[in-house]
């Protein structure tokens, strides 16, 4: 009952809202979602402790839902110690930006809308983690995917906004294909849909090879390798990464929920859910270190250069979702987890306090027209602070620190650790990576903090006598969201860590490797280049005036190429557009104005309707009204019938 | 020789009281002046209920006067639909009628002599019963459509159905003579006996079969013996076309039926491919026919082409089970139209009844009731799925398609496809255009039937216990000719 309610309790706020918005008015509507959502937090947290604690683990079949010949699947809640964690982590965050929004969506028209969506996709998300089988899960993972896509053109009226929310779509559909062949494969190859059927014949199947797209492959790695395509375009990783900074076109909650803590971290999920069968494919693991390495590293840079304020945050959390990948690709699922669950926290707290200065400068976003404003937003100040301390990871080694200190540490060495051990490439360049782009990530944080709230104001000095702190229903969530930023750490961390065997994760997680001993450099690296990132950033942007310097160079077309390569996000967007996009249109077109417009409408519907008309026309010209005509029509059928009737009776 | 006995007469109570009666209520309409009218339509609308009723009721089987008269359960069920089909469409033309100034006592007898004409038709058992039903309802239809005979229209639609009419009744008895004089019997039972035992079919009882059927097949307006129906159902006052449109179909139906059924039924190689011809060219004229035209009654005239298509698909399958689907088509085909008629005539304005499909323009806004009802009867007709049309042509076309007329049911679709485009296109009308009209208020008994017929639609009927006893009863019925 109690997952049940967890489930359905943003189900039916979202139907309430949704359908009856307009009757019960806004009010009554955002009372209704927030107040089922916040029921729906607090028993998850009941739940995570029931789990992770009690270890309680079930399976709750709701009903049958597919029974065609062998093919089975349920609609069923599977609870472990994974799902408890995204339980939490999902209606905390959704929670709180429902109660947030009340304040940063105050004078918006379609505010029932508004939170019909997010109860909407709060319930979508749970549908994915609570997930026993792969097409459960797919209908969750479509489910987040359109409400992804409606809020993120929840301001329709605007252009930008739509092109936005259907890059998001159509990029995940691209994902969502692999997603899809991956699920038909498991269903081929183990003949259930069922996760833990699946992960029990994993060890019979180890060494079947099918063949796929003409090459031999192993039917694990293939398996392995399609729910990663899947994995990379929902959580934003290279390649399919386009959407995720566009998506900022949302409103500012939808940012920090679907974009930063919960949706965008399903891909991590997913393979943490799939690490059995990740387990058995080291070659394609691999790949998904990589592919996370690279991601953490090269959105890194992109954020160095960024003057957008939600931008920053964007390329951050896709840097960061990379150092979870990466961490899952090592087989570190333990760490890849650990940094989702704080993660969620303080990327959620970073970029609601950004909403914060967004609505307190009158939805002014550009970093360059910001500036010495911390006086007059205190609370907003002090709580980026904490959530840039939290991401950025400061801590002392021995002692403690921030969340993000135990959590990408815990990566860090993880990727140390598996490269150590010998015969890991991939862990070298991941864990090079990382302290590169640990160092970055310090860098553009706090560049984000001077040029926001220090030195001077630069933008219209109107907007400035109209600034103020941020309500108190605004604030409120910021705080309870610091506080998770500042502990989260600290309390999990022996919990999370499957070295410590605590019985956390009963059976949710493959085994773990063991605690290595690291040497002392390898604890205190990541430390060491957060604070160079901060004094970079400090001797570049507060020292003499130096955003004002910066600003100027950047508006004279100075910073050189390797800055301009860097601020138009590696040119990726325009080698989509002209490859990948381009050529679609042309096919497109080739397929629609001379294959749809020219043979199948000329000859189908358009060419079939003129000949029904004409047909119709002429009918309609034989029944003259002549008496004569008719008779003789009559006469002609007769003798029509009886010729037809003795030929066929001659043979 | 058969023995007549009196008790022989109870077979054919409701023609007896059909027959009765219809001399009182004359006298009744000639020497009553006042209420003289009304009087003798409620007494019809009563007489008509009866007659509907009386088969069920006394539920003899059996035949009289040598065979020439059958009494079954087929016969019992067809005229329960005729009869009841008759006494709607009687009371809801009263207003209709008024309004033109056409109330008068001799539409109910004309109705009467109609349907016991059709009473006899659907009983008969010898090809000189047939003959004489069949002129007898057909008699009483030609002075009905001209019944408003200030109308150059109506006198114009009586006398073309007259002449054809007479066209194909001379067929018709041109192709009874050739059977007769190739069995030397008038009478069903003989006729069946002869055939079965002959080994090779004669050419001559083949030409008779084929004249019969073109005679009987103008009766239902199936192509190409359809050319009357569009100017006959546009000329005709309303409520008559809502008469002919509905009862006389099923009449003749139930008589190609029983002929081969009965007499015919050993032969039936040589029918199937008539009835295919038939059907084939209904469709298709009915579907593409209707395309163009502007007129909803003409359009309604095309449809009704159309659907005796369907009708005829059914009965090319032969068997039990194609006249049981024959016999549910036409049920809810006959609940259809007597709804869409009825629908038809509340379009009138202060200036006098409309007929245009143009006419219906954004009734949706003056007019919520009626264009929910009209949507609801154009979505049953196109056969959208859930409304019982669609159940209609399932259980039409599932008998052809189970006895490998599998190309005949491929049309049957394509042309219900272009069938669906007119239908849709008045809903389109009704909904989307500009308004054009406001109608005047419309009396209760249109109102109700056509809200009643609509409501019957509705897959609510699909509930076991409605269908089950009703298809028991079809069922029941079409066996009872084999």
């Amino acid at each position: 009952m109690l997952y049940k309610i967890i489930l359905f309790a943003p189900l039916v706020g979202a139907l309430i809202a949704g359908l009856l918005g307009r009757r019960i008015g806004d009010m009554t509507a955002q009372f209704v979602t927030t107040g089922l959502l916040l029921l729906s937090a607090v028993l998850s947290w009941f739940a995570f402790v029931q789990v992770g604690y009690g270890g309680e683990t079930q399976e709750i079949n709701l009903f049958r839902w597919m029974d065609v010949g062998d093919f089975k699947a349920n609609w069923a809640l599977k609870i472990d110690t994974l799902t408890a964690i995204m339980l939490v982590v999902i209606t905390t965050v959704s929670a709180l930006v429902h109660v947030y929004s009340w304040g940063y969506m105050k004078d918006d028209p379609g505010k029932a809308r508004f939170f019909s969506y997010l109860s909407y996709f709060t319930f979508a998300m749970l549908v994915l983690v609570t997930s026993n089988n792969v097409i459960q899960l797919f209908f969750g993972w479509e489910g987040v995917g359109v409400a992804s896509y409606l809020l993120i053109g929840f301001w329709y009226k605007k252009p930008s906004a739509n092109a936005a929310a259907i890059k998001a779509f159509v990029t995940n559909r691209v994902g969502d294909v692999g997603l899809a062949l991956g699920i038909m494969a498991i269903y081929l190859i183990f003949g259930s849909v069922h996760f833990d059927e699946v992960f029990s014949q994993i060890a019979d199947k180890k060494d079947l090879v099918v063949p796929f797209l003409g090459m031999q492959l192993g039917a694990i790695e293939l398996i392995a390798g399609l729910l990663f395509i899947g994995a990379m375009g929902k959580s934003a990783q290279f390649i399919l990464h386009v959407w995720l900074p566009d998506a900022m076109e949302g409103p500012t909650p939808v940012s920090a929920l679907i974009h930063a803590a919960t949706m965008v971290t399903a891909g991590v999920f997913l393979v943490c859910r799939a690490a059995p069968i990740y387990e058995a494919a080291p070659f394609v693991s691999g790949i998904v270190t990589i592919i996370g390495a690279f991601t953490a590293l090269f959105a890194a840079t992109i954020g160095l250069v960024q003057n957008d304020i939600k931008r920053v945050i964007a390329f951050s959390t896709c840097s960061q979702l990379g150092y979870m990948f990466f961490a899952a690709g090592i087989g570190a699922y333990d760490a890849a987890m650990f940094h989702l669950f704080p993660h969620a926290f303080f990327k959620a707290l970073l970029f609601l306090c950004a909403g914060s200065v967004i609505v307190a400068l009158h939805h002014e976003q550009d970093m360059r027209k910001m500036g010495g404003i911390y006086q007059l937003v205190p609370v907003t100040y002090i709580l980026m602070i904490i959530g840039t301390l939290a991401l950025t990871g400061v801590g002392i080694p021995g002692l403690g620190g921030f969340a993000g200190f135990y959590s990408k540490d815990a990566i860090i060495e993880a990727a140390y650790a598996a490269g150590a051990a010998g015969h890991n490439a991939p862990a070298v360049f991941a864990f090079w990576a990382g302290l590169a782009a640990a160092a970055m990530t310090s860098f553009y944080s706090w560049r984000l903090i001077f040029m926001t709230f220090h030195g001077k104001f630069r933008g219209d000095k109107e907007v400035l006598k109209h600034t103020h702190e941020s309500p108190f229903n605004m604030t409120i969530p910021l705080v309870i969201l610091a506080v998770g930023s500042v502990l989260a750490g600290v309390i999990f961390y022996d919990q999370f860590m499957l070295y410590k065997d605590t019985g956390f994760w009963g059976q949710a997680l493959p085994e773990g490797h063991g605690k290595h001993k690291f040497p002392l450099w390898v604890l205190w690296a990541p430390v060491a280049v957060t604070f160079a990132g901060f004094v970079l950033a400090w001797s570049m942007y507060i020292r003499a005036n130096g955003t004002e310097k910066r600003i100027a160079a950047g508006a004279n077309g100075g910073g050189g190429i390797f800055y301009k390569f860097l601020l138009n996000k590696w040119y990726i967007d325009e080698l989509y557009e002209a490859t990948i996009i381009r050529g679609a249109r042309k096919l497109g077109d080739l397929f629609w104005k001379i294959g749809d417009i020219k043979i199948i409408d000329r000859f189908g519907p358009d060419g079939f309707a003129a000949a029904a008309l004409a047909g119709g026309k002429k009918l309609s010209k034989l029944q003259s009204g002549y008496l004569f005509h008719y008779a003789f029509v009559m006469l002609l059928g007769l003798a029509g019938i009886i010729a037809y009737v003795s030929m066929k009776a001659a043979g | 020789m058969q023995e007549f006995s009196f008790g022989q007469l109870s077979f054919l109570a409701g023609e007896l009281v059909l027959a009765l009666s219809v001399g009182e209520l004359l006298l009744i309409g000639i020497f009553v002046s006042k209420y003289g009218a009304s009087i003798v339509r409620y007494a019809s609308i009563a007489v008509l209920l009866i007659f509907a009723f009386s088969g069920f009721i006394l539920n003899g089987t059996g035949s009289a006067f040598n065979g020439a008269f059958i009494s079954d359960d087929f016969s019992h069920y067809v005229k329960a639909l005729i009869g009841v089909t008759a006494a709607i469409t009687l009371w809801f033309s009263r207003d209709w009628l008024k309004r033109e100034n056409l109330d008068q006592y001799e539409y109910s007898i004309l109705m009467i002599f109609a349907v016991l004409g059709m009473g006899i038709m659907v009983s008969s058992g010898n090809l000189l019963t047939m003959y004489v039903g069949l002129e007898m309802q057909a008699l009483a239809l030609y002075v009905m459509a001209a019944f408003n005979r200030d109308s150059l229209r109506a006198s114009e639609a009586g006398l073309k159905y007259f002449v054809l009419g007479a066209l194909s009744s001379g067929m018709l008895l041109y192709g009874m003579s050739l059977i007769y004089g190739f069995t030397g019997t008038l009478s069903f039972a003989q006729i069946a006996i002869v055939l079965s035992g002959q080994e090779s079919v004669n050419m001559g009882i083949v030409a008779g079969l084929v004249f019969m059927l073109a005679g009987l097949a103008f009766k239902i307006s199936a192509a190409p013996f359809h050319m009357w129906t569009p100017d006959v159902y546009e000329g005709a006052p309303t409520p008559v076309t809502a008469f002919f449109a509905g009862a006389p179909k099923l009449a003749a139906l139930a008589l190609i039926t029983r002929l081969i059924t009965g007499p015919f039924g050993e032969i039936s190689q040589s029918w199937v491919q008539v009835l295919v011809v038939l059907a084939v060219m209904s469709m298709i004229i009915g579907a593409f026919g209707a395309l163009m035209q502007t007129n909803i009654k003409r359009l309604m005239g095309y449809s009704s082409i159309a659907n005796m298509g369907y009708a005829l698909v059914a009965l090319a399958a032969g068997g039990i089970a194609g006249v049981s689907g024959m016999l549910i088509f036409m049920s809810i085909y006959l609940v259809t139209v007597v709804g869409v008629f009825a629908a038809i005539m509340q379009m009138r304005t202060r200036d006098g009844a409309l007929e245009g499909i143009a006419d219906l323009a954004g009734l949706s806004k003056s007019n919520l009731p009626l264009s929910l009802v009209m949507t609801a009867l154009m979505f049953s007709l196109a056969g959208i799925p859930f409304f019982m049309g669609f159940f209609g042509k399932w259980f039409a076309l599932t008998p052809a398609f189970e006895a490998g007329l599998t190309w005949l049911v491929v049309v049957a679709l394509l042309a219900s496809v272009v069938g669906a485009f007119y239908y849709l296109r008045i809903i389109k009308t009704i909904w989307f255009d500009d308004q054009a009209h406001t109608f005047v208020k419309a009396p209760r008994s249109l109102t109700l039937i056509s809200s009643a017929s609509a409501l019957l639609l509705f897959p609510i009927l699909l509930l076991p216990f409605v269908t089950a006893p009703a298809r028991a009863l079809i069922e029941a019925a079409a066996a009872s000719l084999f």
